[in-house]
């Protein structure tokens, strides 16, 4: 009896940790785009597997805090979501564990590999990219005056447009669309961006609307400003405009012209015990899959990464829309884009941020 | 021997051991069960205050991160003379080449070119693109290296690059203190930074002087608070007290949203001006976003901190004095000025200490409503911390602001005295 | 008012009543008159309104009706520094932020006066309380007593002519305050100042004082000399509050010959001074009797003096005097004092004897 009692202990005992190991921590950003997440993947992947999905909404302080979890020696996150360039710094610190896309990734319904799925978008070993966001321009339809505005030039244009508008408080993006905007081409931008030069003139060109510029550095601050009138308009990310647009109904529209694509995605961060690691690669696998992902634009508007997932974007969960035309990627938004040059940024990012920093304060 | 000693030598107990020593012993258990009470601060202590800025102050000179990736090339580099102009020789790309595949193997490169990158731009791509290419090379077979690294990538034949990796390859260095100051670490010595880079002095000297403004403006509002709570009957000051701590018991981040709110061109205050006419419309006043902002919204956030010591201060000061005073003929300025006022210096020491040093390491309220000219130092060191990962160089700025506020500190205690701070 | 009074009333309160809340007057009905140099002591119960005249006078409280009038000249609504009234506080209230002689020089400075004088003063006042040493101490480095006389020479230095004093000595021990009351009355004396002095210790108020009153209920209960004071209390409050006292209660049964006839409680018949007002046939007394006029010595107790038969409850050996506690007519707590003298008997508790004291120090007083 004594026997099979401690025989009974040590089985619970056993089998009671490994229970609450089937849980893993995703960090990502909060708010709408979280909820995208829990709708799209956590929820299907909890219920297909019985793992339990902590969410963390830690993705804006996500580099620091996986390089200091690295030298305490304890990471506690098994799925992190980051932005592209915040992914090749993770690679580059050796904070994030490289992915094979081929055999790691699952393939598209008709057999493509994934490699060849994403494409051009897998800019680094250690990052599958989930969506394509892009930083853009809204406009307040009220505050415009007579014709609204159609090109990026235009924030440029005090003349035409008075008023205040918002920029964030970072060179990127805000130097090429000053380039772009001083009779720079297009291919030329970062050519000229990579001479002290090229950097003066951007600089020159934000200098004409300084002072009608209000510095956002939250993602939300831009929206919020619109709403308030407080800015005629501003940059920021797509999926924030359209529910500005949307859902708020406010007076406000969107400026596509020369929006700056960007990726979003997952790392798992390097060092995870196996069982672990094993766990974050499944579940990468099955979230990055080309239904899931296209299941993710019904809830923001976002564009999915793959290619084989864009023809079954469909409506919007709540709204009943149809989302496609909302997506930064669709042909019609997509006339003038510009590619965000992670390779660039990551050699240059220091240096232009001092400068940019030295001229904010001036 | 022993009887001179006991003459001469020190008062012995009645057992013959020193007085003192056994005084000593009889006083171990006690000092022991003091300790045993404190240890538990003892040890927050150390662990959340003396640990962590002793880690800072290590970091801002640590630079381990090159001679522990590349060991055979910072020694071959001692041979090099950086200011010769002249390239490095084939020994020196045989212990790079040697040293970068036992780094790529261990995935060390481009953590190494991240850390050169804030030296040198370009140093970041150089390390990751050519990782891939030397990775190939076989350090034992492949001998001659030169020439093939830099066709690996043309800037491995910069005098520059070396120049750099040589500048920066100390184990600890001086490098971050000189960024923190506008300056940067060369082979020729420390330079002072190309101008338009220059932006961390007059962060510093900014702080210092809106951190001074925000002390003042909680001086100049506590003060009367403070007095009408000490002065009050207790039933009318207790709910004064509560209107004092109410923004306590608020968020930072509502507070300083709710002032965007009121001060904003759209905002709530703009929009009474304008009602009442006071203001033209299309002439709106700009209260934030700039270093009025700033100043507005972190007096109302550090307030209290000076209402409080103040507070309890001016409630030991017994209203004799005053009367005492105007017995003698005093006014009631006179009375105020020559005797209540130097009583109550103590709390506004202890107040303009504590709002001072408070604000100087202020963060979130000057990134939200600071705008452009009304950021803080601590904005660079939290963009250090978490966007660039410069580490080093915001241990380096950190370590700086301490050192001030030591400085100020120690200041004012030479000039008021620090027995004159006074919490209550 | 009365213009010839006014000459030599140089303080005087006139009908002055004080309400804080409008509902309870501290200060009932107030008429005081004090002639230029009188050392006069307000005595009285805690929350009696004594402290309140001083702060009346002082004008740190206004009067709620009636007027304060200082050398004929009504003084209402002069703020407090125009009074020009020196004052000593109970805790000396001496700046802790300044030395002793910045202390001295404060009143001499609001007033504008030369460094020079300034410093003559100062250094004339200090040595007055001898504490000429002490000019470039601060407060804290003083004791009690010294602190005492600082807070003193303070309140000279711009030589008012008229001195507070709010309970100066409370704070010292007991040999201290003998000396200082001493000093005090000295000062006060050769200087030849009016004061104004405020105290709950009786032996304080008749130590020093030309003059005592004493407050209670927001009233003067008795405005006298010392010795007038303690030997003729003219209501029980007075005679109770006034050094030690018997009490026996009783009826009045009838007035003859400036004596009154007062049957005490358990029968006893006795004759006393009416004193009171009220000591009218048929009406109930109190009858006071101080301890030391009580004999119980056959040979000493004087011809024509009342004698009652006593228990001895407690006799108390003091070294100069005898203090026994008896039971006499029902009272179980009449005290007797007698001067240790070599023919003093000495009782034991128990012991039945017969005391008795002269009708004239017997005085029947308010019930």
């Amino acid at each position: 009896m004594k026997t099979k009692l401690t025989a009974l202990a040590v089985t619970t005992a056993l089998v009671a940790p490994a229970a609450i190991a089937e849980e893993m921590t995703i960090v990502s950003w909060g708010g709408a785009y979280s909820k995208s997440q829990l709708k799209a993947y956590h929820e299907p992947y909890s219920e297909k597997t019985g793992v339990t999905i902590l969410n963390d909404d830690s993705s804006a302080e996500a580099v620091a805090k996986l390089r200091a979890m690295d030298e305490a020696g304890n990471v506690t996150w098994d799925v992190v979501d980051v932005v592209a360039a915040d992914a090749m710094r993770l690679c580059d610190e050796g904070l994030a564990m490289e992915i094979d896309a081929d055999t790691q990734l699952a393939a598209a319904p008709d057999g493509t590999s994934a490699s060849e799925d994403f494409g051009d978008l897998l800019v680094s070993e250690c990052f599958i990219p989930q969506i394509v966001y892009s930083t853009t321009f809204g406009y307040r339809t009220d505050l415009v005056g007579d014709t609204a505005p159609t090109e990026i030039c235009s924030v440029f244009d005090l003349d035409a447009y008075p008023g205040k508008r918002s920029l964030e408080k970072r060179p990127i993006n805000n130097m090429e669309w000053a380039l772009l905007c001083d009779g720079v081409a297009k291919d030329d931008v970062y050519d000229v961006l990579a001479t002290p030069e090229g950097q003066d003139q951007a600089l020159a060109k934000l200098d004409t609307i300084k002072d009608s510029v209000i510095w956002w550095s939250a993602g939300a601050d831009t929206p919020q400003l619109l709403a308030d009138g407080e800015v005629i308009m501003g940059s920021t990310y797509n999926g924030r405009l359209f529910s500005v647009i949307e859902e708020q109904k406010q007076p406000v529209a969107m400026l596509w012209d020369a929006q700056v694509f960007d990726l979003d995605g997952w790392i798992i961060p390097a060092g995870l015990s196996d069982e672990r690691k094993a766990r974050a690669l499944d579940y990468i696998m099955f979230a990055t899959d080309t239904q899931r992902l296209a299941d993710q634009a019904k809830y923001i508007s976002y564009g999915p990464a793959r290619k084989s997932s864009a023809p079954l974007v469909g409506q919007h969960a709540e709204l009943g829309i149809d989302m496609a035309p909302h997506m930064p990627t669709d042909p019609e938004n997509a006339k003038n884009t510009f590619l965000y040059n992670y390779e660039f940024w990551a050699d240059y990012r220091d240096d232009i941020d001092a400068k940019f920093q030295a001229w904010l304060a001036k | 021997m022993t009887d001179t000693s006991t003459q001469s030598g020190p008062m012995l107990a009645a057992d013959g051991t020193p007085l003192k020593k056994s005084l000593a012993r009889a006083l171990r258990l006690q000092k022991m069960r003091a300790l045993a009470l404190i240890a538990p601060l003892l040890i927050f202590v150390l662990v959340s205050f003396v640990i962590p800025i002793g880690s800072m102050l290590f970091r801002s000179v640590e630079n381990g991160s090159v001679a522990e990736t590349l060991p055979l090339t910072v020694a071959e580099l001692q041979n090099w003379d950086a200011t010769s102009g002249e390239l490095p020789d084939e020994a020196l790309y045989a212990a790079f080449t040697t040293d970068m595949v036992a780094a790529i193997e261990a995935k060390k490169h481009t953590r190494l070119g991240s850390r050169l990158n804030y030296e040198h731009t370009g140093m970041s791509s150089l390390f990751r693109k050519s990782g891939r290419q030397i990775k190939k090379l076989d350090p034992a077979a492949d001998a001659p290296f030169k020439d093939k690294i830099i066709d690996i990538d043309k800037k491995w034949g910069d005098v520059e690059t070396w120049q750099v990796i040589k500048t920066h390859s100390v184990k600890y260095t001086n490098g971050y203190f000189l960024n923190a100051i506008d300056m940067q670490r060369t082979v020729e010595g420390a330079k002072a930074q190309p101008e338009d880079k220059q932006i961390l002095i007059k962060l510093f000297q900014r702080t210092l002087f809106m951190s001074m403004v925000i002390t003042v403006s909680c001086i100049l509002l506590g003060y009367p608070v403070a007095w009408l709570l000490a002065n009050l009957p207790a039933r009318t000051a207790n709910v004064l007290m509560i209107l004092v701590l109410l923004p306590f018991w608020t968020s930072l981040l509502v507070r300083t949203s709710a002032w965007k709110v009121m001060l904003q061109q759209q905002g709530v205050i703009n929009e009474v001006l304008v009602w009442l006419g006071i203001v033209a419309d299309d002439a709106r006043l700009v209260m934030i976003n700039n270093q009025l902002g700033t100043i507005i919204a972190m007096t109302h956030i550090l307030l209290p901190f000076m209402i409080l010591p103040m507070y309890s201060v001016m409630q030991t000061i017994k209203p004799t004095y005053l009367r005492a005073a105007k017995s003698m003929g005093a006014t009631n300025w006179t009375a105020f000025w020559r005797v209540y006022f130097p009583l109550s210096v103590p709390g506004i020491g202890a107040g303009s200490i504590l709002v001072f040093i408070l604000s100087i390491g202020y963060y979130i309220t000057p990134e939200i409503v600071g705008g452009t000219k009304g950021v803080f130092i601590s904005n660079r060191i939290a963009y250090h911390i978490s966007s660039s990962l410069n580490w080093g160089l915001a241990a380096a700025l950190g370590t700086i602001l301490l050192a001030v506020v030591l400085v100020l500190y120690w200041a004012y205690d030479k000039i008021v005295g620090i027995d004159n701070v006074k919490l209550g | 008012m009365a213009d010839t009074e006014s000459n030599d009333a140089f303080v005087e309160f006139d009908r002055v009543q004080k309400s804080y809340d409008g509902e309870i007057l501290v200060v009932k009905d107030l008429n005081l008159t004090m002639p230029r140099g009188e050392f006069l002591t307000m005595l009285g119960p805690s929350g009696s309104g004594k402290t309140t005249c001083l702060m009346m006078l002082a004008g740190f409280e206004t009067a709620t009706h009636g007027d304060i009038r200082l050398g004929g000249t009504s003084i209402n609504n002069i703020p407090p520094h125009k009074r020009g009234i020196g004052m000593v506080f109970q805790n000396y209230a001496l700046f802790p932020h300044m030395t002793i002689a910045e202390n001295l020089s404060f009143p001499l400075e609001v007033r504008k006066m030369g460094k020079s004088d300034r410093e003559a003063k100062i250094k004339r006042a200090l040595d007055m309380v001898e504490m000429g040493a002490f000019g470039g101490r601060r407060p804290a480095q003083l004791s009690g007593g010294q602190q005492q006389r600082i807070a003193l020479a303070r309140a000279l230095v711009f030589e008012p002519e008229l001195v507070l004093m709010d309970e100066p000595l409370g704070a010292l021990d007991k040999q201290l305050r003998e000396k200082m009351q001493f000093e005090i009355t000295n000062l006060a004396h050769n200087l030849g100042i009016t004061t104004v002095y405020v105290t709950h210790d009786q032996t304080e108020a008749l130590t020093m004082s030309d003059r005592v009153a004493v407050f209670d209920d927001g009233r003067i209960q008795q405005l006298d000399p010392p010795d007038t004071l303690y030997e003729e209390p003219q209501n029980s409050f007075v005679a109770q509050f006034i050094g030690e006292n018997n009490t026996l209660e009783g009826v009045v049964k009838e007035i003859n010959n400036g004596l009154a006839l007062v049957e005490l409680d358990d029968g006893e018949l006795i004759d006393c001074k009416p004193v009171h007002e009220s000591v009218k046939p048929g009406a109930r007394t109190r009858v006071s009797i101080r301890p030391e006029r009580v004999e119980y010595n056959k040979d000493r107790i004087q011809e024509g003096a009342h004698t009652l038969k006593a228990v001895v409850k407690e006799f108390i050996y003091m070294g100069d005097i005898f203090r026994t506690r008896l039971s006499v007519a029902g009272n179980d707590e009449f005290i007797i004092k007698t001067r240790n003298a070599p023919d003093v008997e000495r009782l034991t508790p128990g012991q039945q004897i017969e005391v008795g004291w002269l009708p004239e120090d017997c005085r029947a007083l308010d019930a």
